[in-house]
């Protein structure tokens, strides 16, 4: 089957009154961006209360919905068969061998669903309605109307042509990346930051990020592995601004200064701090972390909370009570996982001591903290001086 | 910044004159050998002028020439086509525990497809036992494969021992060579040493990647593991590389010139870094430091600093070297090699291999020395504890 056209459902944004169009129009700019790189040649616009998606030409359906699905925003992808205009005999033929084409096997229930944008058409919907279906129970006979469950929602839509489709496939869901501001995801290469950034993203957040490189413990493949990473996140929020921290002056200044069970939540705070100045400085409303309560020493309550101390922005963090299981599956889902357990792991794991705190005292780790007077401030200047911004597409 | 390449076991730079040849028969002389007509003619000379270098260098041959696309393939063509061309003659394969992965997991393919497969130990040097080749051999064995000279460590093999002791108990069996690191340092005459099979790879001795050569002995039974166009008698199918074909044996002919005048430069460096590295308190050089190692591979382990740390260190210097085998260096595990010639647990994960090139001068090597001296002490202090 050929279809000429994709009809665009989308769910909350349809309620958020006169600020509807903001949403419509982030969303149509979200879908243009999503098929940028397919092959082919799409026109996408508004239409009463509708986004379509015309293609032109010979294009690639699968790789076409494929990218349509992680546009957030959308609940519903319908592909289109556009009919030309020639008179109600010929459409109850193309219906006919539509149904045919569609669903080999006939053994089912179906329900006409008409509407009509172009008034003037010379038969009502009921009647519409009526006429098709009696027309494909005529040449299918197996077949028979449900008007309550239908197995097949066969819609009519009458416009300068006439549009049938009878397919849903399920949409990303969320909210139109671009719609909710913007937040800065600190992004790691592990398995929890790509699904938090991703999460956070569907609620229509577009996202920068802050990587912290740490050579020569940790390698250039870690770093490339986060910019792929950020590659495969941005698929679905859209291009992302990729900060790339030397943080290693300032881990090894935390080693000599500070005891060394409290290394890992000093170190974060510093993330935090850092994070939180090229976020601010991008006017992003928050950070996002891929933190999940109790999964290691940092990310207990209490280490949560050290951590948490260090910044004023709001910290989201979106795999706050999931298991580790439940992250990977949606890291399976969004395509991350493989990249994420390549064993390119940093090589920061020196630094962790063998028995770090799991039960931190805010006030304990602010007074280590005064150990690094001295020399952090200037250091701290200095990482976000020598910062190393990529812009991530995918 | 400077650029020091010490991780000539993993890849060489090619050579100019080898990079010239490639481009000039890609783009010029770029007929199918088995075409009828002049330009097939003209692509056909590289290939035959190419056997003719590696019969002349070898000592055997032309017909016994067959080029394949690298040292795993000659491998893989060696093991598996003359264990399934003999498997009617016994079922049991001997090879070394300390074997490049194309060997070692070709090994055990074939012991997926019901072949007996003995791996034998190696001493402190990393050298095989011969005591234990002696006792492995049964009225079953078809094939025996050892590597000339070890990719991680450089420890070089007993080979000639090997054969002798092989074609004793039975002329039969088959002996094969993975001579990958040891071409290009050491002049090999497979028909003297006893040598049936001979692997060679053509990106390790500044020649094209995708190239390489397998030495086979005419008496040898073998059958082809790829099928198609019949080429090279049917042995290895598939339109010939030629452009990384001539450049292969141009770069073969380039490392024999002044060929003892470069391993006797190399040996001296050689000497000289392990000299340097030995100040460093809690460094130990693996295998022993004599004719029973390749002058291009030092291996050094450095106590209490995590070889990848070091490794990356170097490189903000301008050092490439590697950690273990390059070749396998992407899943960082043990090496195996280490583990065999019984390296202690404070040096497995702390080893570097330093690998060099008749390129390699006394000035980069001090530099480097210059560069370890600075760094080592400096990631020894931060250790986990």
């Amino acid at each position: 089957m050929r279809f000429h056209t994709f009809l665009l459902k989308y769910g909350e944004i349809g309620i958020k009154g006169k600020n509807r169009y903001l949403f419509e129009d982030a969303l149509v700019r979200q879908i243009r961006y999503a098929l940028k790189d397919v092959e082919g040649t799409f026109s996408v616009y508004k239409s009463q209360a509708r986004i379509y998606v015309d293609c032109e030409g010979e294009y690639d359906y699968d790789e076409t919905v494929e990218h349509l699905q992680r546009v957030f925003g959308l609940v519903g992808i319908c592909p289109v068969v556009r009919m030309e205009d020639n008179g109600f005999d010929q459409l109850k033929k193309d219906v006919v061998a539509y149904m045919d084409e569609m669903y080999p096997d006939k053994n089912l229930s179906f329900k006409v669903e008409a509407r009509r944008a172009k008034k003037s058409y010379p038969k009502t919907s009921m009647e519409i309605n009526c006429d098709l279906g009696e027309a494909i129970l005529e040449a299918f006979p197996e077949t028979h109307v449900d008007v309550h469950k239908p197995d097949v929602m066969l819609h009519v839509e009458v416009r300068n042509e006439i549009y049938v489709y009878s397919q849903i496939i399920p949409g990303a869901g969320g909210m139109p990346v671009g719609t909710n501001g913007s937040a800065m995801l600190l992004l790691s290469g592990g398995i929890d930051s790509p699904v938090a950034g991703y999460m956070i993203s569907k609620r229509g957040v577009g996202l920068e990020a802050t990587y912290f490189h740490a050579p020569p413990y940790t390698s250039e493949r870690a770093k490339q592995k986060v910019v792929d990473l950020a590659k495969i996140v941005a698929r679905y929020s859209g291009p992302i601004k990729l900060h790339v921290v030397n943080f290693t002056d300032i881990q090894l200044y935390i080693y000599d200064k500070c005891p060394h069970d409290e290394l890992t939540i000093i170190m974060r705070r510093y993330m935090m701090r850092i994070a939180e100045h090229f976020a601010k400085a991008d006017g992003c409303l928050g950070l996002i972390t891929g933190e999940s309560i109790g999964q290691v020493a940092s990310q207990t309550m209490q280490s949560l909370a050290a951590t948490n101390d260090a910044c004023t922005l709001p910290v989201y963090r979106p795999v706050i009570g999931f298991d580790k299981q439940e992250i990977v599956d949606i890291s399976e889902k969004i395509d991350t996982y493989e990249t994420s357990i390549q064993p390119f792991e940093d090589c920061c794991t020196i630094f962790v001591a063998k028995h770090p705190v799991t039960r931190p005292n805010i006030e304990v780790i602010q007074r280590s903290e005064e150990k690094l007077a001295e020399k952090i401030d200037e250091m701290v200047k200095e990482a976000i001086d020598t910062v190393e911004v990529i812009e991530v597409t995918p | 910044m400077k650029e020091v390449y010490l991780d000539n076991s993993a890849t060489t730079k090619a050579y100019d004159s080898v990079g010239k040849i490639v481009a000039k028969v890609m783009c010029e002389d770029y007929g199918n050998p088995s075409s009828l007509h002049k330009k097939g003619v003209d692509a056909e000379q590289y290939i035959k002028g190419a056997k003719e270098t590696f019969a002349k260098l070898f000592k055997v041959q032309e017909k016994e020439i067959f080029f394949t696309s690298g040292g795993t393939e000659s491998d893989n063509l060696a093991l598996i086509g003359t264990a399934m061309a003999n498997k009617r003659a016994g079922n049991h394969l001997i090879t070394t525990g300390i074997e490049h992965p194309a060997i070692i997991n070709t090994m055990h393919y074939l012991e997926e497809q019901g072949f007996r497969v003995t791996f034998l130990p190696v001493d402190q040097d990393g050298r095989v036992k011969l005591d234990a080749l002696k006792e492995a051999l049964c009225d079953e064995t078809i094939l025996v494969s050892i590597m000339y000279v070890n990719n991680e460590i450089g420890s070089v093999q007993p080979i000639e021992e090997a054969s002798k002791i092989v074609k004793a108990y039975n002329p039969k069996i088959i002996f094969h060579v993975d001579a990958v690191q040891g071409f290009g340092k050491y002049k090999i005459y497979p028909k003297k040493a006893g040598i049936d099979l001979c692997s060679i790879s053509g990106h390790k001795i500044h020649g094209p990647k995708g190239t390489g050569v397998l030495y086979i002995d005419s008496k040898v039974k073998i059958k082809p593991i790829v099928f198609g166009g019949e080429q090279q008698k049917n042995i290895r199918s598939g339109t010939e590389n030629v452009p990384g074909i001539a450049g292969l044996a141009l770069a073969a002919k380039t490392i024999y010139e002044s060929f003892d005048e470069k391993m006797e430069t190399m040996r001296k460096l050689k000497a000289h870094f392990i000299e340097g590295v030995s100040k460093i308190d809690n460094t130990m050089i693996h295998g022993r430091f004599d004719e029973s190692s390749a002058p291009h591979i030092i291996s050094v382990g450095f106590k209490d600093v995590r070889s990848e740390v070091l490794l990356h260190a170097l490189e903000e210097k301008g050092i490439y070297v590697s950690s273990g085998s390059a070749c396998a260096s992407n899943h960082p595990q043990v090496s195996g090699v280490l583990k065999g010639i019984g390296t202690g647990r404070d040096y497995l994960d702390s080893t570097l291999r330093f690998s060099m090139s008749e390129f390699t001068t006394l000035e980069e090597i001090d530099y480097t020395l210059d560069t370890i001296y600075n760094i080592v002490p400096m990631l020894r202090k931060y250790t986990r504890h």
